[in-house]
């Protein structure tokens, strides 16, 4: 346990030296910086950098351990939250990176030529920003007192300090070259533990291939049947066909996500980093390699993780682990409270079922499974200290991106944009770190004391990217004719009918007490959980947006202009524009 | 004399292929036709599974480059490259 605290204490400050020493040398000194990294980031590094905004606590700590519960439901994850980088390569970032602003409000404000439409953009990036944020720093707190036995609140301290010193420091500039760092680290602290389990129990290095190969345990069997059987036997559901609340509450969770995905500002606002129109479209593809690396190896992770649980537990059918006999990483997670054990029948063995009432493992917490993997396998001490390390830097390169979005929205939108237009540039910049100092201090303070609505969080985040921004942004560069009028109706309504849906099923800004439905299924609408309604959200923001349309009229003809000119690349279009 | 017109009608082209393709990869083999499809075998995965927790993605990416790639090309023929 020494050796392993020793190596975890390398790990994670020596990765921390790195990301400070990164952005003492790409320290901002203007806005451009700032806001953009001064537009000259090439698209394989962006790409990297998306991939660590982008991959948060919840990609590397939670969606594994989602899928090894969920099973085949958990595939709406895996493809709404890769699918949707499809739909930025083609219908936003091109067109959004042309136009060449710094931030998203601010295109919404040019394209829709309304300060109610850009503070409407505001408010949205700041809630979905602000809920998104919380869960990170969540992550860095939960790490911290896992791997180092500090405490919770010390270890958010460090963090939060941490983030300060290269996101205030460096802007956009910094942030991009620390989550180049930080995307290496994580990726590394995915696979390598992925890898050695893969071989130990296909015997093919490969995760993606070994999920799909025989295990080497002699009997010739396929893993994934292997695990169908093990699970089926104790009454859960199949593994390959478990379904999430239906077909078509997963098509609507799925579709949820991809253009809630696409909709989310921080990851947006990475594409005005790059040179070009070609760039851009690059760095969406670069992005979903660096992505598609970690999420084609998860579901490897999940099963072979669920498989290896399992199989401490009940090691042949019938003989189940003696309690007194249980492996270190039990006892370090029943610690936590993460993980319980309760014996109903009083014969000192664990039984794990899907029957609640014979079932003795009575807590299994999801997001155990990513960072207890490691120790289940019996990999080395320096794995572990690995995935400590790695958690740290998906957390903390997300909240950066974030916390971006939040401060340039706000020193750039509402301060320069709206409240006091002719503020100089060192003002604005002096501004932006300020703000972002504060909103490092509000969401610490967030994560100390988590409100009740944190675990509806991502709901909330992706619900509004989905229900508003999404549309706005879409209708604007498709639809040359929308106006403003139609585009805040649009939003409006489709944040609306979202927020209404989630609070009326969680409860207003989800406290239980308040909801007026009940969180159950016989009232969801067409069976379609709250999570997933954001695609609702976004038909209504659709189809309210095209009815003021006609009964408003279309944008000015220079606006109509404008959105010509976006849709081309190059400055020979621009001079050709009028 | 090529006009913006035809680039952006041939973008649009571009793209409906594209979506068509992302809607039946994701969408289609990995959740209607998942049942079907899982009756066929690729090694140890189902196909229908594996559409949904690898094929898409892979399917995903190769998209992304193929769209690319041809819009380079489309920046060239009108010579609206930055």
């Amino acid at each position: 346990m020494e050796e392993l605290k020793l190596y975890t204490y390398i790990a994670v400050f020596g990765t921390f030296a790195l990301y400070f020493a990164i952005a003492w040398w790409a320290r901002a000194s203007s806005t451009s910086d700032f806001y953009i990294a001064g537009g000259g980031i090439t698209p394989l590094q962006n790409g990297m950098a998306i991939g660590a905004d982008w991959m948060s606590a919840a990609s590397f700590i939670s969606m594994a351990g989602l899928i090894a519960f969920l099973g085949y439901g958990g595939s709406v994850f895996l493809m709404g939250w890769t699918g949707g980088y499809v739909l930025l390569a083609m219908l936003l970032a091109p067109y959004m990176r042309k136009h060449g602003k710094f931030t998203v409000p601010e295109f919404i404000f040019d394209r829709y030529y309304s300060k109610t439409a850009r503070i409407v953009a505001v408010v949205c990036l700041i809630i979905a920003s602000l809920t998104y944020i919380i869960g990170q720093m969540k992550g860095v707190g939960v790490a911290f007192s896992r791997f180092l036995e500090v405490e919770y609140d010390n270890g958010l301290y460090i963090g939060m300090f941490v983030v300060w010193v290269y996101a205030v420091l460096g802007g956009m500039k910094g942030i991009t070259y620390t989550q180049i760092a930080q995307y290496v680290v994580m990726i590394f602290a995915y696979t390598i533990p992925a890898v050695f389990i893969s071989l130990q129990l296909t015997g093919n290095p490969i995760p993606q291939l070994g999920l799909g190969s025989t295990l080497s345990d002699g009997s010739g069997m396929y893993l994934l049947d292997k695990l169908d059987l093990v699970v089926t036997d104790l009454g859960f559901k199949e593994y390959t066909t478990a379904n999430l609340g239906g077909t078509l509450n997963m098509f609507a969770y799925t579709i949820s996500l991809m253009i809630g995905t696409a909709g989310l500002p921080h990851v947006i606002m990475r594409f005005f980093t790059v040179p070009s129109v070609q760039a851009a479209r690059a760095s969406a593809g670069y992005a979903l390699v660096c992505i598609a690396l970690l999420y084609t190896v998860a579901p490897a992770v999940g099963a072979m993780a669920r498989l290896n649980l399992m199989n401490t537990i009940e090691p042949a059918a019938g003989e189940n682990l003696v309690y007194d006999e249980r492996p270190q990483w039990f006892k370090d997670w029943e610690k936590t409270g993460l993980l319980k054990y309760e014996d109903k029948n009083g014969d000192g063995k664990i039984q794990y079922t899907a029957d609640l009432a014979t079932n003795e493992m009575v807590k299994v917490d999801r997001d155990i499974m990513v960072l207890a993997n490691p120790a289940i396998a019996n990999l080395p001490n320096w794995v572990i200290a690995l995935v400590a390390a790695g958690g740290l830097a998906a957390a903390l390169s997300t909240a950066a991106g974030l916390l971006l979005a939040i401060s340039s929205s706000i020193s750039h939108d509402l301060m320069k944009g709206v409240l006091t237009p002719d503020m100089s540039e060192k003002n604005e910049l002096l501004a932006g770190r300020v703000v972002m100092t504060i909103a490092i201090i509000i969401s610490g303070y967030l994560g100390l004391n988590p409100p009740g609505f944190a675990a509806g969080t991502v709901a909330l985040a992706f619900g509004l990217a989905a229900s508003s921004i999404f549309p706005a942004l879409m209708m604007g560069i498709f639809s040359k004719k929308m106006s403003g009028t139609a585009a805040v109706a649009g939003m409006v309504s489709g944040i609306g009918v979202t927020m209404l849906y989630v609070f009326q099923h969680k409860g207003i800004m989800f406290i239980p007490e308040t909801s007026f439905l009940g969180d159950m299924e016989p009232n969801w609408f067409f069976g379609i959980s709250p999570n997933a309604f954001g695609a609702v959200g976004a038909l209504v923001n659709f189809g309210v947006a095209f009815i003021m349309l006609k009964v408003t009229g279309p944008a000015p003809a220079h606006i109509q202009a404008l959105v010509e000119n976006m849709r081309i690349p190059g400055k020979v279009s621009a001079a050709h524009a009028h | 004399m090529k006009s913006k017109e035809t680039y952006w009608s041939e973008n649009l082209r571009l793209i409906f292929i594209c979506l068509a393709i992302w809607f039946t990869v994701s969408f289609g083999f990995g959740l209607l036709l998942v049942e079907p499809l899982n009756e066929i075998r690729l090694g140890g995965y189902k196909l229908g599974f594996w559409f949904a927790q690898q094929g898409s993605i892979y399917s995903f990416l190769a998209l992304i480059f193929w769209y690319g790639a041809k819009m380079n090309k489309l920046d060239k023929k009108y010579h609206v490259k930055d």
